[in-house]
């Protein structure tokens, strides 16, 4: 599979008939590698096609409008203008990144789905939790703690570059000092349709969609 | 079996009674199984035995979202009634309402600035009509499952978390909020502004 078809691609944008900006092109959503009910049964296609038609374009537009608002106030040189946009490009943004990285590091059976991982990054897990499998209980409690929305990541540390498990509440994407490699949504609409309250059901069932080469990737970069 | 000191309250109406605007599934899920979930883990983080500090400020935040969840669902389920109702009619809160007229212009106003905010929440939350110690109306939102501060009185709570809709309104979440003026509990309300309404946990 081609991961080149996830990149946010400003020169699609100009083909889909919109209006285009001299300061910058605008964010569009990014094609899904699979279909919309390729994930299933981990993953049912009313979900991802909901989440992916509707709320990752949510945020896609939402980040638009917060980035032609942050032109203006950067052209004026308003800087409370531009403090008060933080807020909204955070969630939007990272609302964003943060889906496209998860679709990427998804993927259907058919297409390694669920494979566990392998060279250099498992051993790396193995090192650091002992075993995947042990790995994924300190991931599932990582999700099953987040108290609201939020998202759980493997990261690596830029630096030093040690594996980590952190949780972001909300939108809030991995930046700065960690990489992310994994992403797993605990936004309830991520979820909901399928498995109700019993999110557990599904932080156990998505293991099986995990795109273990797209984490490998990004753990080389 | 261990009974714990808090309780799941009962609803004061059928799981059904207020569609079409909240599902009879959203409301059995909401609370047979969120709430129920609260109330739970509350009484397990209140039954464990924090003898450190370190201990105690993990209890803390486990206390804070569990607690918090329970007094805001108890709270919700209150000022929410059937549409058609006398407690649902606007009519039912006189006093409210005047105060909400001066605070905010006339209720449409505030309707509108109150489903903007509530739909502007970036994330789990709630939306409030509360009164401040000053006994003045104002706005306010809470993240996760924080309540409203104390010393502040809450007239009216929305639930903004993703289970309080999705089921039955997906992404559209402006649908619900717009739904939700067809069930308020106006006569509840007009009790909490008037202080004549403590919740009982």
């Amino acid at each position: 599979m081609s991961f080149a078809r996830l990149a946010l691609r400003p020169a699609a944008f100009a083909s889909r008939g919109f209006a285009t900006s001299a300061v910058a092109a605008k964010h569009v959503l990014p094609d899904l590698p699979y279909d919309y009910a390729a994930l299933e049964p981990a993953i049912s296609g009313k979900i991802m096609e909901l989440h992916h038609a509707k709320h990752h374009q949510t945020y896609v537009n939402s980040l638009n409008e917060a980035e032609e608002k942050y032109a203006t106030a950067v052209n004026s040189k308003d800087v409370k203008a531009q403090i008060a946009l933080h807020p909204a490009l955070r969630f939007h943004g990272g609302g964003h990144i943060n889906h496209s990285l998860f679709w990427e590091n998804l993927a259907p059976k058919s297409a390694s789905g669920g494979a566990p991982p392998t060279g250099a990054l498992a051993e790396s897990i193995n090192q650091t939790w002992g075993s995947y499998e042990e790995f994924k209980k300190v991931v599932n409690a990582s999700l099953a703690g987040i108290q609201g929305s939020g998202w759980s990541w493997l990261v690596k540390d830029k630096e030093t570059k040690q594996l980590q498990i952190v949780t972001m509440p909300n939108q809030d994407p991995i930046v700065g000092k960690y990489a992310p490699l994994l992403g797993i949504d605990a936004w309830e609409h991520a979820y909901y349709l399928q498995y109700q309250n019993r999110k557990a059901e599904y932080f156990s069932a998505i293991w099986d969609v995990i795109n273990w080469k797209a984490a490998e990737q990004r753990f080389k970069a | 079996m261990q009974t714990g000191r808090y309780t799941l309250p009962a609803l004061p109406y059928a799981y059904d009674a207020l569609e079409p605007y909240i599902s009879s599934t959203i409301m059995t899920l909401h609370h047979t199984k969120h709430h129920q979930a609260y109330v739970t883990n509350l009484n397990a983080a209140l039954s464990q035995e924090a003898t450190d500090v370190t201990s105690q400020i993990a209890l803390q935040a486990q206390i804070r979202f569990n607690g918090g969840g329970h007094i805001n669902h108890s709270l919700f389920w209150k000022n929410l009634a059937p549409a058609g109702t006398g407690e649902a009619r606007v009519e039912a809160a006189p006093r409210l309402v005047q105060a909400i007229e001066e605070r905010f212009g006339d209720l449409g106003k505030f309707k509108e600035r109150f489903g903007k905010t509530l739909l502007g929440l970036q994330g789990s939350g709630w939306g409030w009509l509360v009164k401040d110690a000053e006994g003045r109306l104002e706005i306010e939102t809470t993240k996760d499952q924080d309540p409203v501060a104390s010393g502040k009185q809450v007239i009216l709570g929305v639930d903004m978390w993703e289970h309080a809709y999705y089921i039955q309104y997906y992404n559209n979440k402006a649908a619900y909020v717009e739904g939700i003026w067809n069930i308020i509990n106006w006569e509840e309300c007009e009790k909490r502004f008037l202080g004549q309404s403590a919740l009982s946990l």
